[in-house]
């Protein structure tokens, strides 16, 4: 089968590419785009490295066939701070010793940045409910929850602002 | 690339859909969320030759609560359940359950029909869908026909569901406001599947007794079941401790659970055992059909 045209937005910038039917959304970031910050482990929707946001939703890029975001907005840990400097989650994340290695974080950043946008006042059970669906073998997860905690403000004030 | 190499359609309608499948009998396969099939298809647990998409479909992602039923359209995503508040009470059975499934990520993209589709047997859906006595709505070659959940689910993973049928509803029957249910589930990590789960539901008649109870168990065998024996102990009889534990005896006797790395039988059983006593005392205390 030849390869599906696929046109999408990707950290805010248009992009129009082939891809076969078998690539799932996590490679075409990774390999088309270079978009490496998109970590690939288990590939198979267990551990939440892969979390990216499309339309506005946080999703398993190894579970989304690319084609399936044909028309999507999607928004991956590149897409999160900027050239001049990290979010207020990033920075949050970085006081609070919230990564070691490092590996699963992009995948918590984004699934964080999704929930917070939605729900900017999750309280410290909801952030544990939806960080269950991301392993982190390093952290025991503690300085997290705290991270997200202290960034809650930052996206209220982004709300009230709007 | 992880997954197998594959053909891709994404038609505009269920009749093309349809179409697709009976071209390609026994060697197509529908997907929508892909939140079940993309892991299978990585594991090659599946490989169809051809993926048929219904995200160009339109009117599947639909919940309707007509007077009769609660009609949940095939695409209705779990978040989309958890985000109807109407559910609480046309429905808080299934409300509860769905809280349960699966994690964040999987909410947004999982759907009714898929989990259908795809029949595990610690799954939650498919436990209301038996326990409540539902149908599933399927579209074929032949036209459209509705089955009963419990000729539905025939093994794990397995179906009655013919290689060129597309699910587009599951019809659950309607809920009075004064029922009585409870829904209990042990898993290790919060969204994981369950070891043994319990969802049950029963009405009070004008005498105090029980009427009518259903009591619907999962993560326990091939396909999740009514402990009908348990039924038959809990109806006439008024909602207490004693009645529960008489109840609770019979399901440790009827059941057979399985065995496999994640629990042993007699553990299952034991566990099973423990969210049905927890669910019946649920539904015992929600006195006016509310948490």
């Amino acid at each position: 089968m030849p390869d599906l045209p696929i046109n999408l937005t990707v950290n805010g910038l248009p992009v129009s590419t082939e891809a076969p039917a078998r690539m799932t959304l996590a490679d075409l970031l990774r390999e088309r785009l270079s978009l490496t910050g998109t970590h690939l482990a288990c590939e198979h929707g267990v551990c939440g490295a892969c979390t990216v946001i499309v339309d506005g939703l946080a999703v398993r890029a190894c579970l989304m066939l690319a084609v399936q975001a044909d028309g999507s907005e999607i928004v991956t840990v590149e897409g999160l701070g900027s050239q001049d400097g990290l979010s207020a989650l990033q920075a949050a994340f970085r006081k609070h010793h919230a990564l070691q290695c490092g590996f699963c974080t992009p995948g918590i950043l984004t699934t964080m940045h999704a929930l917070l946008l939605s729900e900017p006042s999750a309280d410290e059970a909801r952030i544990r409910e939806v960080l269950s669906g991301n392993l982190c073998r390093c952290t025991g997860y503690i300085p997290i929850v705290e991270a997200v905690l202290e960034a809650r403000a930052s996206y209220a004030r982004a709300e009230a602002a709007e | 690339m992880k997954l197998p190499s594959i053909n891709y359609a994404s038609p505009t309608s269920v009749a093309e859909a349809v179409h697709l499948l009976a071209k390609h009998e026994g060697e197509a396969q529908i997907i929508s969320g892909g939140q079940s099939l993309v892991p299978m298809l990585a594991f090659r647990l599946a490989a169809p030759s051809l993926l048929v998409d219904l995200r160009r479909v339109s009117g599947l992602d639909r919940i309707e609560i007509e007077g009769e039923a609660v009609v949940l359209g095939a695409k209705v995503r779990w978040r989309d359940i958890e985000n109807d508040s109407r559910l609480a009470t046309a429905h808080p059975l299934l409300a509860e359950a769905v809280r349960h499934v699966a994690h964040y990520q999987v909410r947004n993209r999982g759907t009714v029909g898929g989990s259908l589709a795809h029949a595990d047997p610690a799954a939650e859906l498919p436990a209301v869908a038996v326990t409540c006595g539902a149908e599933i709505a399927v579209v074929g070659p032949n036209g459209d026909r509705r089955v009963k959940a419990d000729a539905f689910f025939v093994g794990p993973l397995l179906t009655s569901l013919a290689p060129s049928e597309v699910i587009v509803a599951l019809r659950l029957p309607a809920w009075p406001p004064q029922r009585r249910w409870g829904f209990r589930e042990f898993a290790r990590r919060t969204g994981d599947f369950a070891l043994a789960g319990a969802a049950l539901f029963y009405d009070v008649d004008v005498n105090g007794r029980i009427a009518n109870s259903r009591v619907g168990v999962f993560g326990i065998d091939d396909v999740p079941l009514r402990l009908l024996e348990v039924e038959k102990v809990l109806d006439g009889t008024r909602p207490n401790g004693a009645a529960f534990a008489v109840a609770v005896a019979r399901a440790r006797d009827t059941v057979t659970p399985r065995t496999d790395i994640h629990a042993d039988a007699e553990y299952r059983r034991a566990l099973l055992a423990t969210m049905l006593e927890r669910a019946l005392q649920d539904a015992a205390e929600r006195k006016n059909g509310h948490a």
